[in-house]
């Protein structure tokens, strides 16, 4: 029997919220998988959709999106932008023929260290259950020009 | 050409226990670009710092990582050291491989994978840092409160007794605001004239307190510690300088019947006129609508019988440009519109009064001198009916919140009735009994135990009259039965809301509101006394309803803020911020938009000749927050975060 797949999943959160609640997590020991790479930023409003295509496309096989609860960003509004503009994202994705499954979108605040754990498992599955993300790496091969972001 | 170091902490058994640290520090040294890669055990003693600084020295490193626990515990530490050891301390990244890898994962392989990512994708990222300096914003140790109320007075009195500068604008003729229209306060009874007039006193007397009545805030610009304000002097059509506040143009002015704003409607006033007595300046203004003169052009009573020519017919209102480092909202609230209510007949039965006009009717001041006397015909009433949450806590027709001092205050208006009028009787409508405060469940206690309110758990539907009575039908939810009450008079205890024009004014300001109109503060928990704004704090009323003592310690704590901000030359902030390239900012103003500062300012393009070529985006970087929610926004790709730049984050993501 062949080894079980593991995913290989980019996480953008912001530093005040998400971040901070994974690092609860760690202090609190709680284990989890560990196929999740964290990338800080100062808030979820900064997460440029050029940013999960490059994770995609550089071999990630699914992305994390987490920010402030609504109501609690530390600067007031980017949270609603991150949301906005990943409900038309996601749209998008679904035209181009890939999985929005593959994206996911999160409200974790500093107090939810367990919610983080949970969340990263249960990402973990879903996107173990979906299987590699080899669509673009087979477009490459068909087309033989790779193209750029 | 990069030379990066990266130091592997063991922190002890914490990270090495899972970690294989010397197996990751050799693989870090294959890296491109990685000139050195060590472990130790502790890089946040002493001696590990040390090795990190002497690294850094002798290698002439041109970046660092730092693979240890969060940033949120050691950043700062190292960057530090970094500092110390001559590189730009926004040269030195931390990879996280504490909390988020060797402290949540139980296999040491996959974690020693994980962590290898982490510390790459550090390493890429570090290697695209820029150098970035602190940003210095000098500050100007001025302040400006807004409102005259107890919390502007408590605020501006904190500021300049610790030895600053303070300009206090008040949008009426006289200090004071809501407290100086009280009779007593509870929960101690004292009288609100006797505690307040003092600090009115105080405040005008004071030698760093620059007084500004009858006066209004025109525009606000600029950014913390540098705002500019201008002030628009209403005119008086008295001369401050002098004018003795003697009286006699008030006594002669022939214009006797006007509804006093300050009585509630329940007094007179001239049309020349202070707002009361005790007003603090005691002078004068005209009152442009109601005067004669500016009606007809003639009168000039007051003038006539004013023997020190203090009054001048031809004043304009003035402006007055402020240099400002910090702003205190204190602007306070207003009692909501009783018209909403027809059902209880507030207007159509005179009767029928608010809370703040019960008040004036209680106070020694005020147009009865103290006596409670019917508005209709100056009896003495001998039944009260109290209506609680006249507006407060009714989605239907009034506001939602509740307004919190009006269980109060009812309770002490039936005593204060009680203590006037011996054999007279209360009864109170309320839904709940609300008085969490030091003293304040004693308070409502003595006042259904020894003052004998009657109080009736349940909503008024009805109010009309009969046989010169008002009758009062509600429910009385305990027993489960309707009842009517006979009243002489009827107080309603009316929600406190926003005052009408406080979006418009938080506009003027730059801070955010609710959906009420009340004005936001940075965290509701952790930061409630300043403003979304940098250099903005709120104090009292116009954040949410508040009694005195709430008010006043927000206004002392918005002076501790002020004072914090006034202890520096100079304020240092982070240089992480938003730059935009203005050859390629095509002036969409999305940025605009999107930030939650109004950090985002249009900035000309000129040529040699002075032509205007294009506007483009400035980021103010003494208002911007460095959220970067702007640089997503950015269309043209013109707006980079520093210290998040996309390079960085593009890097990032492809070490992973």
């Amino acid at each position: 029997m062949s080894e079980p797949f593991e995913p290989k999943i980019v996480a953008f959160v912001c530093t005040y919220c998400t971040y901070a609640g994974a690092d609860l997590a760690g202090t609190s020991r709680l284990k989890y998988a560990p196929n999740v790479r964290i990338v800080r930023l100062p808030c979820t409003g900064r997460i440029s959709p050029m940013f999960i295509l490059k994770a995609l496309q550089k071999g990630a096989d699914g992305v994390l999106v987490s920010g402030c609860h609504p109501g609690d960003c530390h600067f007031t509004h980017g949270n609603y932008h991150a949301r906005r503009r990943w409900m038309v994202f996601r749209a998008l994705l679904d035209f181009t023929g890939i999985s929005p499954e593959r994206v996911m979108f999160s409200w974790i605040s500093a107090a939810e260290g367990s919610k983080f754990a949970d969340l990263i498992n249960s990402v973990t599955e879903d996107i173990r259950k979906l299987g590699p993300f080899d669509q673009y790496q087979q477009l490459i091969k068909e087309t033989e020009s790779p193209a750029t972001l | 050409m990069a030379k990066i170091g990266v130091f592997i902490c063991h922190c002890g058994e914490n990270i090495a226990a899972k970690v294989d640290c010397t197996k990751l520090a050799a693989a870090m040294g294959e890296h491109p670009g990685v000139e050195v890669s060590v472990e130790y055990k502790y890089f946040c003693s002493d001696p590990g710092q040390e090795s990190v600084k002497k690294a850094i020295r002798e290698n002439n490193l041109t970046g660092i990582v730092i693979a240890a626990c969060s940033p949120r515990m050691h950043e700062a530490t190292f960057r530090k050291a970094c500092a110390e050891a001559g590189l730009n301390p926004y040269l030195c990244e931390i990879a996280n491989i504490r909390e988020q890898c060797s402290w949540v994962h139980t296999d040491g392989d996959m974690a020693t994978a994980k962590a290898a990512d982490i510390v790459r994708s550090m390493v890429e990222k570090v290697k695209r840092n820029n150098i970035l300096q602190p940003i210095e914003v000098p500050v100007t140790r001025r302040a400006l409160v807004i409102g005259g109320g107890i919390a502007g007075l408590q605020a501006a009195l904190d500021i300049a007794n610790a030895g600053q500068e303070v300009v206090l604008v008040e949008r009426e003729p006289s200090l004071g605001g809501h407290m100086a229209q009280l009779s007593e306060t509870f929960p101690t009874l004292d009288c609100s004239q006797c505690i307040m007039t003092p600090r009115m006193v105080e405040t005008a007397q004071h030698p760093n307190i620059r007084l500004l009545t009858y006066a209004e805030v025109e525009s606000v610009d600029g950014y913390i510690g540098n705002f500019k304000v201008r002030v628009r002097m209403k005119a008086r059509y008295v001369d401050m300088n002098t004018c003795t506040g003697c009286g006699d143009c008030i006594t002669k002015c022939p214009v006797k019947k006007i509804s006093s704003e300050f009585d509630c409607g329940l007094g007179k006033r001239t049309a020349i006129y202070t707002p009361f007595a005790q007003s603090v300046p005691n002078m004068p203004v005209i009152d442009k609508a109601s005067c004669i003169y500016f009606k007809n052009g003639k009168c000039k009573t007051c003038q006539k019988s004013c023997q020190l020519n203090a009054i001048n017919f031809e004043m304009q209102d003035e402006f007055i440009d402020l240099e400002i480092g910090a702003i205190v909202v204190a602007t306070g609230f207003q009692v909501q519109n009783t018209a909403l209510y027809g059902e209880y007949g507030y207007g159509k039965f005179p009767d029928v009064i608010t809370g703040l006009q019960f008040e004036r009717l209680a106070s020694a001041s005020g147009p009865t001198a103290g006596r409670i006397l019917r508005p209709s015909d100056g009896k003495e009433p001998e039944n009260v009916v109290f209506i609680q949450c006249a507006g407060s806590r009714d989605p239907s027709k009034g506001v939602r919140y509740c307004s919190k001092i009006c269980c109060m205050y009812t309770a002490k208006h039936a005593m204060l009735y009680a203590h006037k009028v011996h054999d007279g009787k209360t009864n109170i409508f309320y839904m709940d009994i609300r008085a969490a405060g030091k003293g304040y469940d004693e308070f409502t206690r003595r006042a259904i135990e020894e003052d004998e309110a009657s109080y009736i758990r349940g909503r008024v539907s009805k109010l009309w009259q009969e046989n010169g009575k008002l009758m009062v039908r509600g429910v009385d939810t305990l027993l489960g039965k309707p009842v009517t009450v006979v009243a002489d008079m009827v107080v309603l205890a009316t929600a406190m809301v926003p005052q009408p024009n406080a979006k418009e004014f938080a506009k003027t300001i730059g801070i955010a509101y609710d959906e009420y109109g009340f004005y936001n503060e940075a965290h509701l928990k952790l930061r409630p006394v300043e403003s979304s704004t940098a250099g903005v704090f709120l104090a009292g009323a116009c954040q949410s309803p508040k009694d005195i003592p709430d008010s006043v310690a927000q206004a002392s704590a918005t002076a501790s803020k002020v004072l914090a901000l006034f202890s520096k030359e100079k304020l240092e902030r982070e240089p992480v911020i938003a730059v935009n390239n203005e050859a390629t900012c095509a002036g969409c103003w999305g940025c605009v938009l999107a930030c939650p500062y109004n950090a985002i300012e249009k900035k000309d393009i000129r040529d040699r000749s002075g032509r205007l070529i294009k506007q483009v985006a400035w980021v103010n970087p003494g208002l911007c927050q460095g959220c970067g929610t702007c640089v997503s926004f950015c269309r043209s790709n013109s707006l980079d975060l520093a210290g998040f730049t996309e390079k960085q984050i593009f890097a990032e993501v492809m070490g992973l």
